[in-house]
């Protein structure tokens, strides 16, 4: 089922870019559309963060998960790199975890 | 923007600075995938044919969450569309037809359309699609073969907070897309929606439903003329 998922991702994902490069732009490029595409992904990712952080099977749950989601944010607004924000979160929670 | 007599060999030197830069953290997307519960060889397999960032991070991220591995397809081919949208703005500047644009496709994602778009002349953007997309597709396959690698090694992923990784990585992720007020309170009703319906409906569904509410923000936005 796992293998199922990997390979239809990733046949999925080359068509979508492919379909870009080969589809008319004017069949896409309405307003309404280029919003939608443009929400989808903010609203994904921070549905992904949610349930990642707050929440174990269907349970909601507060626990140093949330502490590193903290520690990225602050590591954010100070802009801190990708890797750095990503050490960051872990960190927190593996030092919170030892304590 | 780039002067218009930029040489090639700087083009690709940037090209190599960006694919270093971002394969890195393909060492996390390793590690989190095998903490996810993939084998090594399907982590690969998904750097090697998906191949976008934040779709693979939303699959093993689904599957990590106890979802069913097809609900994580569906979380990566939904934010895989925006590729589709890169590609319409490549098209014409590329101008490539037949095996030039199928090999072309796959490289086409954030950091390769960036690099190319900024390019003042079509000959130029080439240049700094390819290099950029081709040093990405290297050092981001060889850093989550070894983020894979590393990652079954450590025993239980928790002591280490890769569990926490996934927060932080996604937050990362959508931080430059939260620059209008739409945007930001998208973010925090998708958040909402899929937090609320957490304790009643399968997993993987959550995260789907927020896709619902990016198109309906998406349709009456446009309606109500706000921009």
């Amino acid at each position: 089922m796992t293998w199922a998922a990997v390979l239809l991702a990733g046949l999925g994902c080359y068509l979508l870019k492919l379909a870009g490069l080969s589809v008319p732009p004017r069949v896409l490029e309405r307003p309404c559309v280029s919003r939608v595409a443009d929400l989808v992904p903010v609203a994904l990712l921070a549905a992904l963060i949610a349930v990642q952080v707050f929440s174990t099977g269907h349970r909601w749950v507060l626990d140093a998960r949330a502490a590193g989601l903290a520690v990225a944010l602050g590591l954010l607004l100070l802009r801190a790199p990708f890797l750095v924000v990503v050490a960051g979160a872990a960190l927190t929670a593996a030092l919170l975890r030892l304590a | 923007m780039p002067a218009p007599d930029e040489s090639h060999a700087a083009i690709v030197r940037d090209g190599l600075g960006v694919g270093l830069a971002t394969g890195a953290y393909g060492v996390s997307f390793g590690a989190i995938s095998v903490a996810a519960g993939l084998s090594v060889l399907q982590t690969c397999a998904l750097s090697l044919l998906v191949f976008t960032g934040a779709s693979q991070f939303a699959l093993v991220g689904v599957i990590a969450a106890g979802g069913a591995p097809l609900a994580g397809t569906l979380t990566a081919l939904l934010l895989g569309t925006r590729n589709t949208l890169y590609g319409l703005r490549l098209a014409t500047t590329l101008g490539w037809h037949g095996w030039r644009r199928t090999t072309a496709a796959h490289l086409v994602i954030d950091e390769s359309t960036a690099m190319a778009l900024v390019r003042p002349t079509p000959a130029t953007a080439r240049v700094g699609f390819l290099s950029t997309g081709v040093a990405v597709f290297g050092f981001w396959n060889l850093a989550t073969l070894a983020g894979a690698l590393a990652g079954t090694a450590i025993g239980d992923p928790r002591t280490y907070g890769l569990d926490a990784a996934v927060g932080g990585a996604f937050l990362a992720l959508v931080w430059p897309r939260l620059h209008t007020p739409l945007n930001r309170a998208v973010a925090l009703v998708a958040a909402a929606v899929a937090l609320g319906i957490v304790p009643t409906s399968p997993a993987g569904v959550p995260v789907l439903a927020a896709a619902g509410v990016a198109l309906l923000a998406g349709l009456l936005a446009g309606r109500g003329g706000a921009r």
